[in-house]
């Protein structure tokens, strides 16, 4: 480094760099990961003042044990039905990732995006808010349109840009929107939903409404200026709404030490805003969903927000461009001290004697079936690249939705674009 | 001397840098030990340690800062931001902080500092993974933009720019990453290793910021371009028959007026082309220049052959793209008046 005038006193400065616990070839390593007993984390009163849930913000809630019991306050105690509604929502979100990324491997679009090890994360969340709050997602919460039974053919469509594909064919695949599902348009840009979900909130208690927003975003993403602004907002003007930071541990090949997991954890953010926090088991769909309820009532109450570290793993690569045997170790998602948050809730309906092996695998080929059946469908509109050189999509739409209406200058790029779209067929 | 793509042309510029001279350090998302989503850093933190070459957290703004920061220690910082459609968050450091320094302080504090970043469409990456924003930067004071266009001048300008006593925009067309794309989707890319300027020296050299190059010499038209374009218009030149003199401008800020002008004299037509958006993109600006210097040379208006005024769209990408076609019917449209 650059000389430095001789202050020999002085302790020599050294940059620190966080680094994970293991790289490949190393043994997996999650000793850092601290799990109280399930059951032990207390639960304040959703209408006590904040700083009653910054202790929560460093512990972990969690309702399932390792029998698949649901013990302890958190216990949002859930009818079979529920259960096993939330058991399929997850097992189909697999499955539909499962034969979307194959999609993409088999050249049918350009992108996937899988949420494998996180279905709870976004399915539980959705059963414990109500049907028509405002969700405001990142690209892996498509367990929020499962879960609310948006159409999986309407979902392959968009993932495929294909002529049903009711965005045209303008976003990358998984960005989804859909207003009648409460689900908020997808951007490729990080963290730039959380604040609009608190602004959305704010209107709802502007215009006395009953509805409150959700908002989710990356351990990683976490770090960009919109988070804050998201949290100072909130906080000041006691948005309704909730905030999640799904803590799955990678942002591509960045471990959440890079955005300041080593230093607390991304509830304890919470605190400094001075609004409620709570650390839960994201991989225990239980916990989710009971902390999602807590976080709701308070904001229905006018409590203002919530800060909520979804703890989980994100088991495969950040999406279809990225391979992450390169930066980390191959077994590390089959390693996760937290299980799989689809085991973890079958054990659970089992263990209720509510569910059995028979009527499991009855389930899982449903599933396979009903997602089988929507890809044929979805398939005879067309894919990305069966429809590359004769455009999905009415071209002239390229010009539809810049603005609400065509000014000249893109009435004349559009007449144009067909110019050359003639040029290029003769 | 060694073949290489852009992208082992761009480390290797990284690589030769650090070793000479150990202020130059690196940061971004994903750059250090997996070496960056495009590869462009991979090694570097193993070479040179990780407070030379680290990750950054995901904040452009924060990145760019730091960046400052560390430029006004007396480092002389390479930041990676990701995908140039992600440089947004770091807008205001930019602009209201890098560009101005040394102005404000009347040379007091300047900013050695470069920040790169993937730029441009035809990956399929849908509106927040395909722009070029490169028009917003160049209409900025105190900053200098550079595209390169090949493997050679990849590095040698990327050297440049380290050594650079300014803040340094480095645009990367990341769609000629891996081959010189020439805008004919539907055909197979040519690899670099079959490109003349894969020819890399493995040691340090430059290519001074400021200068363009004439690609083609020509007697017809002047088409003035950057980054992918460059190939676009050479494809285009060939598959119309047009003796068009392809410039590649390399550096949009502070432009090669000079080999401008020389060229649009001599033609009397003038073409420019660039994937960005239309209105208010550099294609303006270019045009406003050739017509102000060489107006009485002109046989024809200036023509542009730019993206649309619209979002990047994903599926729709091929028709977006300004491609063979539409600049084609650029070049007939200056050659017909």
């Amino acid at each position: 480094m650059t000389k430095q005038p001789e202050r020999p006193n002085r302790p020599v400065l050294s940059l620190h760099v966080p680094e994970p616990s293991a790289r490949p070839g190393d043994e997996v390593d999650f000793s850092h990961v601290a799990i109280p007993p399930a059951g032990s984390v207390p639960r304040p009163d959703p209408h006590a003042p904040a700083a009653e849930t910054h202790p929560l913000a460093t512990t972990l809630v969690r309702v399932l044990d390792d029998a698949g019991r649901a013990v302890g306050p958190w216990d949002p105690k859930l009818d079979a039905d529920t259960l096993r509604r939330m058991l399929r929502d997850m097992m189909l979100v697999r499955v539909y990732d499962d034969r979307m990324y194959r999609a993409q491997r088999q050249g049918k679009t350009s992108f996937y995006m899988k949420s494998t090890g996180e279905e709870a994360v976004a399915v539980a969340a959705a059963h414990a808010l109500d049907r028509d709050d405002m969700c405001f997602p990142t690209y892996r919460q498509q367990g929020l349109l499962v879960a609310r039974d948006y159409p999986l053919v309407e979902m392959m469509c968009q993932i495929y840009s294909n002529r049903r594909d009711k965005l045209k064919g303008r976003q990358l695949p998984v960005m989804y929107s859909d207003r009648a599902h409460g689900f908020f348009s997808i951007s490729g840009n990080l963290a730039t939903q959380v604040p609009q979900a608190v602004g959305w909130a704010m209107a709802s208690a502007i215009k006395g409404d009953s509805r409150i927003a959700a908002a989710w975003i990356g351990d990683g993403s976490t770090a960009e200026g919109d988070f804050h602004a998201a949290c100072t907002f909130a906080g000041v003007y006691r948005a309704p709404a909730v905030i999640n930071v799904v803590n799955n541990q990678w942002a591509i090949s960045s471990f959440s030490g890079i955005a300041g997991g080593e230093l607390t954890t991304f509830a304890a953010r919470a605190v400094g805003y001075g609004i409620a926090g709570l650390r839960v088991d994201g991989n225990d769909a239980l916990a989710v969903y009971a902390a999602t309820r807590w976080a709701a009532d308070r904001a229905r109450a006018n409590h203002g927000p919530t800060l909520i570290e979804m703890f989980t793993y994100r088991v495969e690569g950040h999406s279809t461009s990225d391979d992450p045997s390169v930066y980390r170790p191959k077994e590390a998602g089959a390693k996760w001290p937290l299980g799989d948050p689809v085991e973890r809730l079958r054990l659970h309906l089992v263990a209720l004697g509510e569910w059995d092996e028979a009527r499991h695998e009855q389930l899982a080929a449903e599933i396979a079936d009903e997602v089988r059946t929507a890809q044929r469908e979805a398939e005879k509109h067309g894919t990305l690249v069966s429809s590359t050189i004769d455009f999905p999509q009415d071209v002239r739409t390229m010009f539809d939705d810049v603005y609400a209406e065509l000014p000249w200058h893109l009435r004349e790029q559009q007449a144009q674009m067909v110019a050359e779209l003639e040029a290029k067929r003769k | 001397m060694s073949v290489m793509n852009m992208i082992q042309a761009l480390n290797s510029a990284h690589d030769v840098m650090m070793a000479r001279d150990d202020n130059v350090v690196v940061l971004g998302e994903d750059v250090g030990y997996f070496g960056g989503v495009f590869r462009v850093t991979e090694g570097l933190q193993k070479k040179y340690g990780r407070a030379r070459t680290f990750d950054a957290p995901i904040s452009e703004g924060g990145i760019v800062a730091a960046a400052i920061g560390m430029a006004a220690y007396g480092l002389r910082p390479v930041a990676e931001i990701q995908f140039a459609d992600y440089i947004y968050p770091g807008f205001d450091q930019i602009v209201s902080e890098a560009g101005r320094m040394r102005y404000r302080t009347a040379g007091e504090w300047y900013l050695p500092m470069v920040i790169r970043t993937p730029y441009g469409g035809g990956i399929f990456g849908g509106q927040t993974h395909s722009q070029s924003p490169e028009a917003l930067f160049a209409h900025v004071a105190g900053l200098k933009t550079v595209i390169p266009s090949n493997p050679y001048d990849a590095k040698g300008l990327l050297i440049a720019a380290i050594e650079d006593d300014d803040p340094v925009l480095f645009f990367e067309p990341k769609r000629i990453y891996n081959g010189p794309f020439d805008g004919f989707f539907d055909r197979p890319v040519t690899p670099w290793a079959k490109h003349p300027k894969a020819e890399v020296p493995d040691d340090y050299y430059t290519v001074p910021l400021g200068k363009a190059a004439v690609v083609r010499e020509g007697a017809d038209l002047t088409v003035l371009a950057y980054g992918t374009m460059v190939h676009v218009a050479l494809a285009t030149a060939e598959a119309n028959g047009i003796d068009a003199e392809v410039i590649d401008l390399r550096t949009i800020v502070p432009v090669d007026i000079e080999t401008i002008e020389q060229s649009v004299r001599k033609t009397g037509r003038c073409v420019v082309v660039h994937e960005a958006t239309r209105t208010g993109g550099f294609g303006a600006e270019l045009a406003a220049l050739v017509q102000e210097r060489c107006f009485y040379h002109l046989e024809a208006p200036v023509q542009r052959a730019t993206g649309f005024d619209t979002p990047y769209p994903h599926s729709l990408e091929w028709a977006y793209f300004p491609g063979p076609i539409r600049l084609g019917t650029a070049m007939q449209k200056a050659l017909e008046d």
